[in-house]
C-alpha cells in the first residue's frame, strides 16, 4: 500500500492542541439549521400564547425591577425612566446568560446524542448560541418598540451614534457566553460540581453588572470589582446608546471585554477540541 | 491492493473502572506531571487484558488491544464475540463518537453508523420534522433528505400521523419512522450495531433485507451481532474478537465456526438450588444439579443436541421405589415435556448416602430459553423433593457441527415432532 494515498480521514489518539474544522461545520450547516430550529420550535410547543413568551418574560422581568428596585427601594437609575432602564439591562443580561446557562450543559444534556453518531460538536453549543441570538431578537425589537413609544412621550433619552455598536455587542456576549459556557461545559463532563456553581452564579454575576444599580452607584472597592466584569462595558454601552451617555462613560472599557472574549473564546476551542474526541468515556 | 477503504492499525482503547470523578484530579495531575518532564503517562502502563470475570489488580483496562484489520470497498465485515469481547468498543471508535487511546485508523469516503435507532428524536416535534432532525444528525444534508422524504414516508408507514408529535406515536410507530431514515442514509460505509435487529419479526425482516440491499449496491458495511443466523446469511467476512483482540479474521463461515468451537472451552453450569426448592423432606434432596455440554460456562444448548445434566442426591433415609422426574416448561409457564423413570419402567431404590444420577434427554426442543424442574416423590406419589424451574436453558439456533443447524430466524411450535415423509411417485 503507498502512503500517498487519499485518505478522507484519519482519526489518531491525540491531535493537534488548535484545531477548528471550518470546513467540516460548514458541511454540517444543515444540522445546524435543524438544532436552531428544533430549540426554538419545541420551546413554546403546547402552549397557548406561544411564542408571545418571549415578550412576556422580559416585560415581567423588567416590571418586577421597576416595582422592587425603582419604586419600592427607590434605587436610582441615573433620572432615565425606570421600565426602560431595567428593560436595557434584562434584555441584555438575559441573552448573555442564556447563551452561558444553555451552552454550559452541551456535553451532559446531549450525551445521548453524541454517544451514538458522530458530528462536529461544536454544532451544538453554536446551535444553542444562535437560538438564543434570535430569541434576543425578538426581545431586542420589543425594547426598540418601547423605546420609541417612551421617547416621543419624554424628553429626558439621548439615542445617539453608539448604537452603531449594538451588532458588534452582541457578537461580543454571544462569543463570551459562548466561550465560558464551553469551558464550563468541558469541566463537567469529569467534575459535576461545576453545574451547581453556574446555575446560582449567574445570578449573583448579576449583581456585580449595572443591569439593576447604574454605574454611577457603585462605589471604591465594589467598583472597581464592577469595572472588572467584562460585561459591564457592554452593559453599559448598550444603555447609553439608547438613554444618553453619562459624564464618566469611556470607550475604553470595550477594548478591555474585547480581549477578554478574544482569550477566553481561544482558550475555550482549545480545551473543547481536547473533549471532545475522549468525554463519552467520562461524562 | 487500492480499494481498500478502511484500515486499521494496532487500534487500542483504556478505560478506568470504577467511580470517575474521585481522585481524577489527582491523575490529571500526575499524567501532566509525567507529560511535563517527558515520561510515558503513568497509567498507560497499568492496564491489563479485559477479562470481567476476574478481579484485576489494576483501577484501568484495555478494552480493545492492539486490534489491526483492513476493510475493501464492497465488504461486509461481521464482528461477532462475547460480550465484553470489545465489539462495540470498536464500533465506538470507528463511528467517532469516542477516541482511541493508541493507534489510528484511516477511512476513505463517509461513515455513518447506526449505533442506535431514532438517535436525537425530539418528542414534542412531528414526525415530518423528525425526520430532518434525524436525518442531518446522520450526516444527510437538507436535500438529500427532501428528495427521500416521500420515500422515507413510505417505507415507514406512518403517512396519516406524519404531522402528529412522535410522542403521541405507539412504540412501533417510532421505531419504524426511525429505521425509515436510517435505512435511506446513502453513505459509503454504514456501521451497524444489533440494536437494528429489535422489533417485531417483520421489522427484523425489513432491516436485514434492506441492509442486504446496500451490500449489493457496492457500499461498505460493518455489522455487530449475536444473531449468528443474520451474521451468516447478510456478511462476507469475519472477525471474532476475544478480550479486547482479534482472535480469529477470515471468511464469516469460517469466523462463526471457530467462535463456536471457543464456547467448548468451559462446559458446565451449576445452580443454587435453595432458591428454587418448593417441596422438601428431610428425607433426600439433590445437593447439586449441573448441566453438562454447554458452552462459555452458560446454560447454552446446541440445536437438536442431547441434554445431559448430573446430579448429586443426597439420602437421609432409605427409600424404595422412587419417582424421578423432570419438567421442561417454556419461559411463560407452558408445560411443555415431562420425563419421568417410570414412563421406562424403572423405579430407583436408595439406601443412606450420596448418589450421583446422570440424565440424558433427546433434545427435539426448537431454538429458546426453556426453564427445567426436578422431582424426587415417593411411589405413592407423594412429592418429597422438588426444585421448580430451578434450571433455565438456552436451545441456540446453530448445532454444534453445523450442518443440520436450524437455517431460519424464524421457529414454529416449540417441539419439532419426529417424522417420517414418504415421496412416492405415482
Amino acid at each position: 500500500m503507498s502512503n500517498n494515498e487519499e485518505w478522507d480521514l484519519i482519526v489518531k489518539p491525540k491531535s493537534s492542541w488548535f484545531e477548528f474544522n471550518f470546513k467540516e461545520i460548514w458541511r454540517y450547516r444543515d444540522l445546524l439549521f435543524m438544532f436552531v430550529k428544533r430549540d426554538i420550535v419545541s420551546t413554546y410547543k403546547q402552549t397557548i400564547l406561544g411564542p408571545l413568551w418571549f415578550f412576556i418574560q422580559p416585560i415581567l422581568t423588567a416590571l418586577t425591577f421597576t416595582i422592587i428596585f425603582g419604586n419600592i427601594a427607590n434605587l436610582s437609575t441615573d433620572d432615565k425612566p425606570k421600565f426602560l432602564f431595567y428593560l436595557a439591562g434584562t434584555t441584555c443580561w438575559n441573552y448573555f446568560a442564556d447563551c452561558l446557562n444553555s451552552t454550559s450543559g452541551t456535553f451532559i444534556n446531549n450525551a445521548g446524542i453524541f454517544g451514538k453518531v458522530y458530528f462536529p460538536r461544536l454544532i451544538s453549543p453554536l446551535s444553542v448560541v444562535i437560538s438564543s441570538v434570535l430569541k434576543f431578537l425578538i426581545q431586542f425589537l420589543l425594547f426598540v418598540a418601547v423605546f420609541i413609544v417612551m421617547y416621543f412621550n419624554d424628553a429626558n433619552l439621548q439615542p445617539n451614534k453608539l448604537m452603531l455598536l449594538i451588532p458588534f455587542l452582541v457578537l461580543l456576549m454571544g462569543i463570551m457566553g459562548l466561550g465560558l459556557g464551553i469551558i464550563v461545559s468541558s469541566f463537567t463532563t469529569k467534575y459535576r460540581d461545576l453545574r451547581f456553581l453556574i446555575s446560582f452564579g449567574i445570578q449573583l454575576f448579576m449583581y456585580i453588572t449595572p443591569v439593576i444599580l447604574p454605574l454611577s452607584q457603585f462605589k471604591g472597592i465594589m467598583k472597581k470589582v464592577v469595572m472588572a466584569n467584562p460585561m459591564t462595558p457592554i452593559i453599559e454601552t448598550f444603555k447609553a446608546a439608547f438613554l444618553g451617555v453619562p459624564n464618566d462613560y469611556s470607550v475604553n472599557g470595550l477594548f478591555y471585554t474585547t480581549a477578554f472574549t478574544v482569550v477566553v473564546f481561544c482558550l475555550a476551542i482549545l480545551i473543547f477540541n481536547k473533549v471532545e474526541k475522549s468525554f463519552m468515556d467520562t461524562v | 491492493m487500492s480499494n481498500t477503504v478502511i484500515k486499521v492499525e494496532n487500534l487500542g482503547k483504556q478505560y478506568r473502572l470504577g467511580d470517575i470523578g474521585t481522585g481524577t484530579i489527582s491523575h490529571d495531575l500526575n499524567r501532566w506531571w509525567a507529560r511535563v518532564r517527558g515520561k510515558e503517562d503513568p497509567f498507560l502502563k497499568l492496564g491489563e487484558v479485559n477479562d470481567r470475570t476476574q478481579k484485576g489488580i489494576s483501577d484501568f483496562v484495555w478494552a480493545l488491544k492492539d486490534v489491526s484489520f483492513d476493510v475493501n470497498q464492497g465488504d461486509v465485515l461481521g464482528i461477532i464475540g462475547k460480550n465484553g469481547a470489545g465489539k462495540s468498543t470498536l464500533l465506538k471508535i470507528l463511528s467517532r463518537t469516542t477516541s482511541p487511546t493508541t493507534g489510528s485508523y484511516k477511512v476513505k469516503g463517509r461513515i455513518a453508523s447506526l449505533l442506535e435507532v431514532g438517535t436525537g428524536f425530539h418528542p414534542e416535534l412531528s414526525g415530518r420534522e423528525n425526520i430532518f432532525l434525524n436525518g442531518a444528525i446522520l450526516g444527510m444534508t437538507k436535500s438529500e433528505i427532501k428528495s427521500k422524504f416521500d420515500e422515507i414516508v413510505d417505507f415507514s408507514g406512518v403517512e396519516r400521523y406524519i404531522d402528529t408529535p412522535v410522542k403521541r406515536y405507539s412504540s412501533g410507530m417510532y421505531v419504524r419512522l426511525a429505521f425509515g431514515v436510517a435505512a435511506h442514509l446513502e453513505s459509503e460505509i454504514l456501521i451497524v450495531d444489533e440494536v437494528l435487529a429489535v422489533g417485531d419479526q417483520e421489522f427484523q425482516d425489513k432491516c436485514i433485507g434492506k441492509m442486504k440491499n446496500v451490500s449489493s449496491s457496492g457500499r461498505t458495511v460493518i455489522f455487530v451481532s449475536h444473531n449468528m443466523a443474520a451474521v451468516k446469511s447478510l456478511c462476507t467476512k469475519g472477525i471474532l474478537m476475544s478480550k479486547g483482540s482479534i482472535q480469529y479474521q477470515g471468511s464469516m463461515q469460517e469466523t462463526v465456526q471457530e467462535y463456536i468451537k471457543g464456547m467448548h472451552q468451559h462446559s458446565k453450569f451449576e445452580i443454587n438450588l435453595k432458591e428454587y426448592r418448593t417441596y422438601k423432606s428431610s428425607i433426600i434432596e439433590f445437593s447439586k444439579v449441573e448441566l453438562e455440554n454447554l458452552t462459555e460456562g452458560s446454560n447454552k444448548i446446541y440445536f437438536n443436541k442431547n441434554i445431559k445434566i448430573n446430579f448429586v442426591i443426597d439420602c437421609f433415609e432409605k427409600i424404595d421405589n422412587a419417582l424421578l422426574d423432570c419438567k421442561i416448561n417454556t419461559i411463560d409457564g407452558v408445560e411443555l415435556i415431562h420425563a419421568m423413570n417410570q414412563y421406562s419402567g424403572e423405579l430407583h431404590s436408595m439406601d443412606i448416602g450420596s448418589y450421583s444420577l446422570n440424565l440424558e434427554l433427546q433434545n427435539n426442543l426448537q431454538p429458546g430459553t426453556y426453564n427445567l424442574t426436578f422431582g424426587i416423590h415417593r411411589a405413592d406419589g407423594r412429592t418429597l423433593e422438588y426444585v421448580e424451574n430451578c434450571l433455565p436453558i438456552e436451545i441456540l439456533s446453530i448445532a454444534s457441527d453445523d450442518s443440520t443447524g436450524h437455517k431460519y430466524d424464524f421457529k414454529l411450535g416449540y417441539v419439532r415432532a419426529n417424522s417420517d415423509w414418504r415421496l412416492q411417485k405415482i
